[in-house]
């Protein structure tokens, strides 16, 4: 099995340890990965603000970099959601949904391919889940509160599987976290209070660390969490599961 | 061309293709404790429920409830001689605008949401349900139906000119959304339950 | 409606300058959405009836100019009065047609959104004709001069200290009295007075089954009953989207309906109009104003299955943090960003952006209205007609040079975290609005990039 890893723009800037940790946890899981060197970004902050169209330049960068894959695995399920719904290609359709099909987010590559039962992972802290939207609504990693339907959690899954760790219920257990893309800065004003309300769930509910399969709402409750000064911490779910 | 008429126009040109309608029968669940559903939904809406065995006992209610003064109206004739019974010929609906109490008779009520199903041949008024101070409304317990889809097959092709289903008292929470009964139509919604 | 200079994000920088205020709002909206959780629990059938509510009205889209004929005829033949109307204008003047033929000039409403949406208050108004709304809610913003700023509940941005200070000014109620039941009561007493008084009422119209000819209206206060009961006419107002084929179709929408809404398992009163009662006569008047043109665009035509339930607007988090009125339109929240669009591209361009796309209004929505996917469809459309900000425009295409290009990519990466981190002041400043409130991630020594470079740089793992 060849796993092309995504890493997505910003978490390749801003949070190389993120990546880390996937790539060292799918090797150490037997998984033969490969990281294509020319990536930059699957181009959903464009097609977010309406610019959809002008993201065939990234889109086919994308297919060059992993059509070669029989998977294709990224730690941020917002980024894996755009390529699922938005790639496509003029220059060849075919492998365009060769790539749509192919493309998994972490832990749904980690719970739904390689079904995975159990973790050497060790993190002996109090863990806030944040349902990261997009990954959780659009990627249906877990069951969604607004629907009459049975419950399921595929990180809570993983996360159980973790020694030491134990997972706080929050007031409202998938709200968003305000970040959206570049309503971010377009709408600062109420992007900014929903961060601070979900941080505040999190604090309320004595949370040592918010962990999501997301970096970006990551980043921004970081963002507010350091802001306010607060010793809550953030972590990308990746870490924990490839904790020692 | 008139307005009707470019109207369907458009809508004609830019409507999408046929999708067929859904079956909606198996939505008509049955429900086994009808009586005990209905007055658990009624009562937490803020209905009240009184068991009867016959039509008699309302005149109990009456005495204990309401004073010599108040008038109280009905539009069942098996009664007449507890209230006043509201002819079956038109009568302007202010007329009944100092209706104290009301009693009314109804054709089916519903377990699921504690609604009674009333139409003009129980009303006689379509005013009254509305403008009296308080609201009772005879039920039978046979008449009881689980949820809406029973009611509407009960319904069927009846061609009354005027129905509603009543569930509780008028009630708003414009207010911060908090609960005050009695917005414009009665204050107070009284089911006897004939068992 | 309201056309303010300003667009959303301006007005909700404004609603969140009173910080507590926007917590009890969102609480207020939290619960109604709790209340509708709970209400849904009950239900085992729920999610079925979300796809029945959802194919019929797919089934109506699909058959409206035949349902429309369909519902006329019968609706003639109960003696019923049948007008259309190609927009907002023809509508208020066959309103105000209505009223001058029979002299009348006083009318009592009760709620009907097609009515904001048409501004048929103001255009009364300005002919002499006085009107009056009874919903409490309604009269409240009413009272205020102001507008519905949620479709179900109108005066949810206004506190109970708010609201009798207006009864102080308004009906001469004590000042510093706030107490809901008082205040209710109070307008029990003087909207009774308006409701023996009036000879006219308007409603707006839930379902209008075409099979029957008949039309529903849902209230919880009893007022549409009280005012089209006691007028000698009577006048509904209806989207020709309100159309439900058969009257059994009225079982699932009703039980969707208020459980979506408020939680409640039905409205109060469900009125079933199919014929004028003696000396009376009932006008519907079937009102487009835009609705066909959403039915051509087949991204959008869906929002047309809106029941108005305003369930989107009660999860929506950006609608709880940023008020009704934000959005500067009739109908506010998730649907109204999707609706309004249409019937000014440009003057609500800002509406499809005033979202994350979460998606939780999608997954509430009774008639499953793909509400968010249409939000990002729009956004695509403003923008390809030329309605996005000029900034947002330059520093897209910017950011699309350098994203499409790994050489420019990984130099712009490298600056950034440069500057960054040596001249923090460039970025972390106030003409930044990310970091007004927030900080920015700490840089990090190389990118995984780099690492990767250095650590797994050996043949077999990098092409
Ligand atoms: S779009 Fe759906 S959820 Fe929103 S008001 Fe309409 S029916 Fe209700």
């Amino acid at each position: 099995m060849k796993v092309g890893l995504f890493v997505p723009c910003y978490v390749d800037q801003f949070y190389p340890g993120a990546a880390i940790a996937t790539l060292q946890l799918l090797e150490k899981l037997g998984v033969d990965v490969q990281y294509p060197s020319r990536q930059t970004c699957c181009g959903q902050p464009m097609a977010n603000s309406g610019f959809e169209h002008l993201t065939n330049g990234c889109n086919e960068l994308f297919i060059e970099n992993f059509s070669g894959c029989d998977y294709i695995v990224c730690p941020s399920g917002s980024c894996v959601l755009h390529i699922k719904h938005h790639l496509h290609s003029e220059k060849n359709e075919v492998k365009a949904a060769g790539i749509r099909s192919k493309v998994y987010e972490l832990v749904e590559f980690l719970t739904d391919v390689l079904k995975i039962t159990n973790l050497e992972a060790k993190f002996p802290y109090k863990v806030g889940l944040h349902q990261s939207c997009h990954g959780q609504r659009g990627l249906h990693l877990s069951q969604m509160t607004e629907l009459m339907a049975p419950a399921f959690s595929k990180p809570r899954y993983l996360l159980d599987m973790v020694s030491g760790l134990e997972i706080m219920p929050l007031d409202r257990p998938d709200e968003c976290c305000g970040f959206g893309g570049t309503f971010c800065v377009a709408e600062e004003a109420v992007s900014v209070k929903m961060g601070k309300d979900r941080v505040a769930d999190h604090i309320k509910n004595g949370v040592e660390y918010i962990t999501a399969a997301d970096l970006s709402c990551l980043m921004h409750m970081e963002g507010i969490l350091r802001r306010q000064g607060s010793p809550l911490k953030v972590i990308h779910i990746a870490e924990i599961l490839n904790g020692e | 061309m008139s307005s009707r008429d470019e109207l369907l126009k458009a809508v004609a040109e830019n409507q999408p293709m046929n999708f067929p309608l859904p079956e909606i029968e198996f939505l008509d669940s049955e429900c086994i404790y009808l009586a005990e559903t209905f007055i658990n939904v009624l009562t937490s809406i803020g209905g009240a429920v009184v068991l009867i065995e016959n039509l008699m006992e309302i005149e109990t209610y009456i005495l204990e409830k309401f004073k010599k003064s108040d008038r109280i109206v009905t539009t069942i004739p098996a009664i007449k001689w507890m209230a006043e019974l509201i002819p079956a010929t038109s009568i302007p609906p202010h007329a009944l605008s100092n209706v104290d109490f009301a009693i009314i008779d109804t054709h089916c009520a519903v377990a699921e949401n504690g609604a009674v199903w009333v139409t003009e041949k129980g009303i006689v008024n379509r005013a009254l349900p509305f403008i009296c101070q308080h609201l009772a409304v005879v039920v039978n317990a046979r008449d009881i139906v689980s949820n809406m889809h029973s009611a509407y097959n009960l319904i069927g092709t009846d061609d009354y000119g005027y129905g509603t289903f009543i569930s509780g008292p008028s009630k708003t929470a414009d207010i911060e959304q908090s609960l005050v009964l009695g917005a414009h139509g009665p204050r107070s919604m009284t089911i006897f339950l004939i068992m | 409606m309201i056309a303010p200079d300003k667009d959303h994000a301006a007005l909700a920088n404004e609603f969140n300058k009173d910080e507590q205020r926007v917590d009890w709002h969102d609480e207020t909206l939290w619960w109604v959405r709790q209340k509708r959780d709970n209400a849904v629990k009950k239900l085992p059938e729920w999610e079925e009836l979300r796809e029945a509510g959802s194919q019929i009205k797919n089934n109506v889209l699909g058959n409206l100019n035949y349902y429309l004929q369909q519902f006329e005829t019968n609706a003639k033949a109960n003696g019923v009065h049948v007008h259309w109307a190609l927009d907002a204008k023809e509508h208020n003047e066959i309103v105000l047609d209505l009223l001058l033929s029979k002299g009348i000039n006083k009318i009592v409403k009760s709620k009907s959104m097609l009515t904001e949406e048409c501004n048929l208050n103001d255009y009364l108004l300005d002919n002499g004709v006085n009107v009056i709304d009874s919903d409490l809610g309604e009269f409240i913003v009413q009272l205020a001069n102001e507008h519905p700023s949620h479709i179900v509940l109108p005066c949810i941005h206004k506190k109970k200290e708010e609201i009798g200070e207006l009864f102080h000014q308004h009906l001469g109620t004590p000042s510093g009295n706030s107490d809901p039941i008082f205040l209710t009561e109070t307008a029990r007493q003087h909207l009774r007075e308006t409701f023996l008084a009036r000879k006219a009422a308007l409603t707006g119209v839930n379902f209008a089954v075409a099979e029957t000819g008949e039309f529903v209206v849902c209230t919880n206060e009893g007022n549409a009953d009280m005012g089209a009961h006691l007028a000698d006419i009577h006048i509904a107002s209806m989207g020709i989207e309100k159309i439900i084929p058969e009257r059994k179709h009225l079982g699932v929408f009703l039980r969707l309906l208020t459980r979506s809404a408020t939680g409640q398992p039905i409205t109060t009163y469900s009125s079933h109009f199919k014929k004028p009662r003696s000396g009376a006569s009932i006008h519907i008047i079937i009102v487009d104003n835009g609705r066909s043109k959403q039915l051509g665009r087949e991204d959008f035509r869906n929002s047309l299955k809106c029941i108005r339930c305003g369930a989107c607007m009660n999860t929506c988090p950006v609608y709880r943090r940023s008020g009704g009125h934000s959005y500067h339109s009739a109908i506010a929240g998730p649907i109204g960003s999707i609706l309004a669009p249409n019937l000014d591209m440009e003057k609500h361009a800002d509406l499809p952006f005033a979202s994350t796309l979460c998606g939780s209004c999608t997954n509430v929505c009774p008639v499953k209205i793909d509400i968010h996917d249409q939000l990002y469809k729009w956004r695509q459309v403003i923008v390809k007609n030329g309605h996005a900000p000029l900034a947002k425009n330059a520093a897209l295409s910017v950011m699309t040079k350098i994203l499409s290009s790994p050489v420019l990519y990984k130099v712009a990466g490298k600056l950034g975290r440069l500057t960054m981190k040596w001249v923090p002041l460039v970025v972390n400043n106030r003409f930044n609005p990310w970091y007004k409130q927030r900080e920015l991630p700490e840089v990090p020594k190389n990118s995984f990039g780099e690492w990767y470079k250095k650590n797994r740089n050996h043949e077999s793992k990098d092409k």
